[in-house]
């Protein structure tokens, strides 16, 4: 027989939140080098540069992004509506928000 | 299309703004704002960033440079998409600390300092302006492409006369919507909606031209697609430099442009708007990005050649016959020109007033000692001054550059510019260590390079610059051309100018912040603003104050009004649990009025009006250790600790109060019973007296007799009146008392009150002043009541002004649905140690003799004023003694006794 599942985390569902709060963090680095790659793709050599196919392949980037904040802003709301800074016994090392120096 | 026609649009079309502006406000003023600031507005309002030089321009840019126009709006894209890094932070320390602009924003961080305050301003302007002057300079130009009709052609080209008169009706919306009052925190309803209006109109004119183009004119996307290849120029192919620079260019200039700042920091009023905006906003510039392409595409197949790209939109439908959807689009552009001078000159116009004229006057003003006097209208003057102001230059800048070319090119250069504020904004929120001198070295060093390499050069040649220096450099070096500093010649003049003064400025800022030592109030708002996220509650840059809370009443009077400020001063005191209007002058209570004060003339002006009343401010060590302290974990659980402490200070004080309330009150009994055991005795012995002579005396003259009846009823009168005012008292504190509830007129009671109050000390004479016509307001109530309680404070201040020449001032006014009815003498007032007593019964502050009185007067007074759904209450600071009676408009019948107890056990509470 197998064991039954023991929870691992007790703060499962804060452990997600700040994992969103990193995604939303790196959202727009990922972001910037997708809308750079059209800058690797192509070599002057050709004789017209292909703006229709980049055009499409920026709206479809730019779409994602789109989609990809409105996900993570559903998320981040919740985390906007508690108070922050609430120490979490379940989880020691708690992320902290802003850059510490 | 006709001259006229075009014009009576465009009037419509401002009627309309008008309207739905107007609308806005009076919600906002009845507190029915909740739609008006629902997320969606907010993120409407936010395309203030897409002016006309996106409506046209962009067009016209993609025809010329293909893909490159995308650039400045994904910049912005990633901004919002990544909110949580930057934005977030960004609005909630605007939000807590009431900021006006970035101007404010950035003095208020570095120690509140006026002089960074100023160069940012300045700064701004100089960018500002000439992007001004290219919207005023598309509206005229789309008036000429539009107006063929040969009778309003001569008008319709004299585009500096219709630049003028766009230039001045947007300064009479402006000042009409953005400057109605000193507002708190400087939110303008009215202009945010009708800016969300006119964020529609664009939007769907511009995709209105894009669908008719894709499926009416072409086939449908993949025909577009097919078109675009086939029209596809050598220049239109991406460069690599210019691509990265203009995304990076774009997304600074969204955080630091002075009309999105407003926009997205100051007229924020909830994180959770933001996060709508995230994603809301990035769509809204893909919707109106979509069209562009095809647009410049068709455009370029079938108009005719050299005609001018950056009109497409209007000319494309035009050429084509669809007059109705041309002039659908001119609306657009129109709208997009619009809003963008509205919020723009607002914004300059708050930083231009806050932050140079008002420093100014008020230090002219210290200079000479002179009182401040009321600062309300003032602050309104310059600030309505100040757009009008900003409109002229842009226009003035519009008439000498003549429209020029060079004016397309300016919305780019405007951006390089404002981008010199980003490090010590970056600073600002993230780096404890930036400092005022760094963050000044470096705004003026980026601001000069910029200069010096990007806009002046722009005019031309031998314009500012001598051709001879753009061509070889000053003193013949070349090394300092401005086109090409230090030898960087493969740049394109934009980008060289971003990197060089970036560069700089973000050297000078670090060297000067690393180099130099703050200020302790530029530490304190340091780790405020690092650590907003960090912290329970507002660090304090007040300790030890000085200044009475007597002193700081009249200051606060001056900038929110009376009400306002009274109200205000009101709701603090009863924060620290205390009754009236004066609250101790506690750190924290000396911060809210700051924050309440840099909410209507700026952080650094706030601080220093509130330094000339408190006296300089003192930092000590212990609040710098408290906010410089590294260990935020430790301050988290202590913050629970401290706020549960604050909870028991803030009872023990009132505990305090009310134990030295009930010792005084004892003492006052006691008093008060040998006083009534006397008051009583009196009369008793004289009747006592007189009615043994009348009793024993046979042979006495009638006169005689007469005389001792005489006295003997008139002392029990005297007896019964006192017994009466005790009856009254006890009767009106339980709630049985009958009201007699009908119509009245306020004026006719007051002139009642006052013909019967003149029989007290007859032959005193006051001067009254009141307003009758203010007076005249209708109610329902117990005349009789009420009369009696106007009766009593008039009296009362007839026996105790104590000035040579008595003045009563009687003022009348309306708050929503209670009336509030002031009387100020001018007399020396009632000491501030006996003002909470005088509504106690039997206190009597004066001698008994003098007042000849048993001390019920005001007790019944405010006992009759809670029985009307009122109060009367002691407003010190008013040069006098001054009370205030307030009572509802319209007084409702109470219906059973069961609720009448059940108000009074409230009223007890």
């Amino acid at each position: 027989m197998k064991p039954p599942r023991t929870q691992q985390f007790l703060g499962r569902d804060s452990y997600r939140m700040r994992r969103v709060m990193d995604a939303a963090r790196i959202l727009p680095l990922f972001g910037l080098i997708l809308l750079l790659l059209p800058l690797m793709r192509h070599s002057p050599e050709f004789e017209a540069p292909p703006t229709a196919t980049e055009s499409v392949y920026l709206f479809a980037v730019w779409a994602a992004l789109i989609l990809a904040a409105f996900l993570f802003s559903l998320w981040l709301r919740r985390a906007l509506d508690q108070p922050e800074r609430r120490a979490d016994p379940s989880d020691p090392i708690a992320d902290t928000d802003g850059k510490e120096d | 299309m006709s001259f006229n026609l075009l014009v009576l649009t465009c009037l419509g079309y401002v009627v309309l703004l008008f309207v739905v502006a107007s609308a806005a406000e009076r919600a906002a003023e009845a507190g029915r704002a909740g739609w008006l600031r629902s997320p969606l507005v907010y993120t409407l309002s936010l395309s203030v960033y897409c002016t006309a030089w996106t409506f046209y321009g962009a067009v016209g840019y993609a025809a010329r440079s293909g893909l490159e126009f995308m650039t400045i709006y994904l910049g912005p894209t990633l901004v919002f998409v990544g909110w949580w890094v930057i934005l977030r932070k960004l609005v909630r320390i605007g939000r807590e600390n009431r900021v006006t602009s970035i101007a404010d924003m950035i003095s208020a961080r570095y120690g509140k300092s006026n002089l960074l305050g100023v160069i940012v301003t300045i700064l701004c302007i100089m960018a500002g302006t000439p992007y001004i002057a290219l919207q005023l300079q598309s509206i005229a130009q789309s008036f000429t492409v539009f107006v063929t009709d040969p009778a309003g052609s001569s008008l319709a080209t004299d585009t500096t006369l219709i630049a003028f008169w766009v230039a001045a009706g947007l300064a009479f919306f402006t000042i009409a919507f953005g400057t109605r009052s000193l507002d708190a925190n400087e939110q303008h309803p009215g202009v945010v909606t009708a800016i969300a209006v006119e964020a529609v109109v664009k939007l769907l004119a511009l995709l209105a031209v894009g669908v008719f183009v894709v499926w009416f004119v072409a086939t449908g996307p993949a025909d577009i697609l097919t078109r675009i290849d086939a029209q596809a120029l050598p220049e239109w192919e991406i460069q690599p430099g210019r691509w990265t620079g203009l995304i990076l260019l774009s997304a600074i200039a969204i955080i630091c442009l002075p009309r999105m700042f407003q926009v997205t920091v100051v007229e924020n009023t909830d994180d959770q708007h933001l996060a709508t905006a995230s994603w809301a906003f990035p769509l809204y510039l893909f919707l109106i990005s979509l069209f562009v392409l095809p647009i410049a595409v068709i455009g370029m197949e079938l108009m005719p050649a050299g005609s001018n790209p950056d009109m497409f939109v209007l000319t494309l439908p035009l050429h084509l016959g669809q007059d109705g959807l041309a002039l659908f689009s001119f609306l657009g552009g129109f709208s997009a020109a619009t809003s963008m001078v509205i919020v723009a000159s607002l914004a300059l116009a708050t930083m231009v007033s806050n932050h140079i004229v008002v420093p100014l006057w008020l230090r002219a003003r210290s200079a000479r000692q002179q009182d401040t006097g009321d600062m309300r209208l003032l602050v309104l003057s310059v600030r309505r001054l100040s757009i009008t102001l900003v409109l002229g230059l842009g226009y003035i800048y519009y008439v000498i550059t003549g429209g020029s070319a060079a004016l397309a090119a300016i919305g780019l250069i405007a951006f390089v510019g404002v981008a010199q504020c980003l490090p010590a904004l970056i600073g600002a929120l993230y780096w404890r260590g930036a400092s005022r001198n760094g963050a000044a070295l470096g705004l003026v060093a980026g601001m000069l390079i910029w200069l010096y390499t990007l806009l002046l050069p722009s005019f031309g040649p031998d314009v500012f610059l001598s051709a001879r220096l753009m061509e070889s450099g000053p003193f013949d070096i070349a090394w300092l051309r401005p086109y090409s500093l230090f030898g960087l010649t493969t740049l394109d003049p934009l980008l060289h100018s971003l990197f060089w003064s970036l560069m700089v400025n973000v050297m000078a800022f670090c060297a000067g912040s690393i180099l130099s030592f703050p200020s302790p109030i530029e530490r304190v708002q340091g780790a405020l603003f690092v650590d907003i996220f960090n912290r329970p509650g507002t660090a304090r840059s007040w300790t030890r104050p000085i200044a009475e809370a007597e002193d700081l009443l009249p200051m606060a009077q001056r900038i929110f009004g009376l009400t306002e400020a009274q109200s205000f001063f009101r709701a603090q005191a009863k924060l620290q649990g205390k009754d009236g209007f004066l609250p101790d002058i506690t750190p924290e209570f000396v911060e809210a009025l700051e924050l309440k004060l840099a909410g209507s003339v700026g952080s650094a002006t706030a601080h220093a009006m509130l330094a000339q009343t408190v006296g300089t401010s003192i930092v000590s060590v212990d609040d710098l250790m408290a906010v410089a302290s590294e260990t935020a974990q430790i301050m988290e659980y202590s913050a629970q600790l401290e706020a549960k402490s604050e909870e028991l200070s803030r009872t023990a004080r009132k505990l305090r109060e009310a134990n030295e309330k009930l010792q005084t009150l004892s003492v006052q009994k006691d008093a008060f019973l040998s006083q009534i055991s006397h008051e009583l005795r009196t009369p008793m012995t004289s009747i006592r007296a007189f009615s043994e002579i009348l009793m024993d005396a046979d042979g006495m003259a009638d006169e005689e007799r007469t005389h001792f009846a005489q006295i003997i009823h008139d002392e029990s009168i005297r007896l019964t009146r006192l017994l009466d005012d005790l009856l009254d008292l006890s009767v009106l504190e339980h709630g049985q008392v009958q009201l007699n509830i009908t119509p009245a007129n306020l004026r006719e009671l007051i002139d009642k009150a006052i013909s019967a109050s003149n029989s007290v000390q007859a032959e005193r004479n006051f001067t009254l002043h009141r307003s009758r016509d203010r007076e005249d307001i209708e109610i329902i109530t117990d005349a009789g009541r009420l009369t009696q309680v106007f009766i009593n404070v008039l009296s009362n201040s007839r026996k105790y002004c104590d000035a040579a020449e008595p003045q009563m001032r009687i003022n009348v006014r309306r708050r929503g649905e209670m009336v509030e009815v002031d009387f100020i003498d001018n007399g020396a007032g009632i000491p501030r140690d006996q003002e909470a007593l005088i509504f106690e019964k039997f206190s009597r502050l004066t001698d008994s003799l003098q007042a000849g009185g048993a001390g019920l007067g005001l007790a019944i007074c405010r006992e009759i004023m809670l029985n009307l759904k009122g109060d009367i209450t002691y407003v010190p600071g008013q040069g006098g003694a001054a009370f205030r009676v307030s009572f509802p408009l319209r007084l409702q019948a109470r219906d059973t006794s069961s609720s009448a107890s059940l108000d009074s056990a409230e009223a007890a509470e």
